[in-house]
């Protein structure tokens, strides 16, 4: 009788090969983040980070910009010599040089060697609300003390000002040879280059990649000066008060330098070298508004986090944090608290927080970074607070808004991080803390 | 400007270019890129602010003559005569 079953037993094994080589698969499908590396106003590591967000710390300070005066704005402070020569920083850019520090830092955190993959099918994908606005500002100040003489613009502008200019500095400081560009979203632009990475390492074009934004706004007058124009650029007494989403007393944004680099790689391959993981990539969407060059769009935004939900194969309640994009100003603030409303409505479980607050807006670099500062939320259960709220707006008031001191939570496996931007961009990423 | 000042204005430039740049075992008759960690993009940067300092204007077929310290000042010698 036990003979019978003994033809069994290949069967078996087959369906567990198959069950197994299933199981790599979805593995191979699965992308996690396995290193952060950062430079934001008050902090150049992740740990420092957050410890800021959760003592809801502003660094955010007046500084002076040619031909425009004063404004509040975030400026980074990093050791910009740690990982590469006085001399390539003035040949680079700002953003080169902030990119540079970022993908090193986020290799270290992810205790990877350069060599660990390919260099060739290692790829580098970095969002961009703008480039080169800083460079040509600074061009056309040049020549001006040469009575506009063109003869004195520098050969290194077009090097500086093409699009892949801060992904290419990073290939060149890290001699990868895989691909690198830019990718331009407004200030959706550090989310899109997240889901570049997603879909490169799941298309298998490449095993590991550097994703995220950078941001050296601060460096342009004219991106103040446009702000400023559209009624939208912040103003308080004290810098550290003038981003204040939510308050019905906010202005508008702060603009603010920033990256974030993020190591993304195959699950299978994380946990085949014992890596940390700090979260997975659940579910990702970006739509357009096609409707206004500046003015957000609640409906679209509302759309593009049911999307995102649906690919992640999860219901409103499922969320733990929602990191918002707001950025301080009147009808964004309000917008996109309707855009939430539609989605969420009351659901109970579901903290909102935003970073803006603490650190203003680091466009390109501002959704990862944002979401770079609540990932350790899956580790230490704390929603970090929305900082300057002492009068909420009635038409942003949602339930579990966190306020001004953080809220410790009995656990948190899930974050939606929204980032919208100009010309009618929207995108959402849902993070999962990684369990098997 | 002697040659003696000429030398100081290449090499002070070069320094700007790269403040890690070694003067100490540079030989003035050999090229200045096969010594120094200089590539075309910093050997512009000198041309340039020749033209910054001085109001020069080097043409482009006049750049290899920029080649060595010597060369150099061996060039920019009556250019520099009134300076």
């Amino acid at each position: 009788m036990y003979k019978n079953h003994t033809p069994l037993k290949p069967i078996y094994n087959k369906l567990t090969v198959i069950r197994q080589l299933t199981i790599m698969d979805n593995n191979q499908q699965r992308i996690v983040i396995t290193g952060v590396g950062l430079a934001a106003p008050g902090a150049d590591n992740l740990k420092d980070f957050r410890a800021q967000v959760l003592a809801g710390n502003s660094a955010i300070k007046e500084i002076e910009l040619r031909y425009f005066g004063s404004a509040p704005a975030g400026i980074c402070t990093f050791d910009e010599t740690r990982y590469r020569k006085k001399r390539e920083n003035k040949r680079g850019t700002r953003a080169g040089c902030l990119g540079v520090y970022c993908a090193h830092e986020a290799l270290a955190d992810a205790a990877l060697s350069i060599d660990h993959y390919e260099r060739s099918r290692i790829g580098v994908y970095v969002g961009l609300t703008e480039h080169g606005t800083v460079e040509t500002e600074n061009e056309i100040f040049n020549i001006s003390n040469y009575n506009y003489d063109v003869k004195y613009w520098s050969h290194h502008h077009n090097p500086r000002t093409v699009l892949n200019n801060p992904a290419g500095e990073i290939t060149m400081s890290l001699g990868i040879t895989g691909p690198h560009y830019a990718i331009g979203a407004a200030c959706a632009a550090g989310n899109a280059s997240l889901i570049q990475g997603v879909q490169m390492l799941r298309l298998d074009e490449v095993d590991m990649a550097l994703v995220g934004g950078i941001s050296e706004s601060p460096g342009s007058f004219g991106i103040f000066a446009s702000f400023k124009a559209q009624g939208a650029l912040a103003e308080a007494a004290d810098p550290r008060q003038a981003c204040r989403p939510f308050d019905m007393d906010r202005n508008g944004i702060v603009v603010s330098e920033g990256a974030c680099i993020y190591v993304l790689e195959r699950l299978d391959k994380a946990l085949a070298r014992g890596a940390r993981i700090y979260g997975e990539i659940a579910g990702y969407c970006i739509n357009s508004d096609a409707r206004d060059f500046v003015l957000p769009y609640d409906k679209r935004q509302a759309e593009c986090m049911q999307q995102a939900l649906k690919r992640a194969g999860m219901e409103p309640g499922d969320i733990d944090i929602i990191n918002t994009h707001a950025t301080g100003t009147k009808q964004g603030d309000i917008e996109e608290c309707k855009a939430i409303r539609q989605v969420f409505g009351e659901a109970p479980s579901t903290y909102i927080n935003n970073t803006k607050s603490i650190i203003g807006h680091a466009m390109g670099a501002a959704g990862v970074l944002e979401l770079a500062g609540n990932l350790p939320a899956f580790e230490d259960h704390l929603v970090h607070p929305t900082i300057n709220v002492t009068n909420l707006d009635p038409e942003c008031a949602l339930p579990h808004m966190v306020l001004n001191t953080p809220v410790q939570l009995p656990s948190i496996s899930t974050i939606l991080n929204n980032s919208f931007g100009m010309v009618g961009i929207n995108s959402v990423i849902i993070v999962n803390k990684y369990e098997e | 400007m002697t040659r003696d000042e000429i030398k100081d204005l290449i090499l002070e430039i070069i320094k700007d270019i790269d403040e890690d740049a070694d003067f100490d075992t540079l030989q003035s008759d050999l090229p200045l890129r096969d010594q120094l960690d200089l590539d075309s993009m910093d050997f512009l940067d000198i041309v340039m602010e020749l033209r910054k300092r001085h109001k020069l204007q080097i043409p482009e077929a006049d750049y290899p003559q920029l080649a060595s310290l010597t060369s150099c000042v061996n060039y920019l010698e009556p250019l520099l005569k009134n300076i």
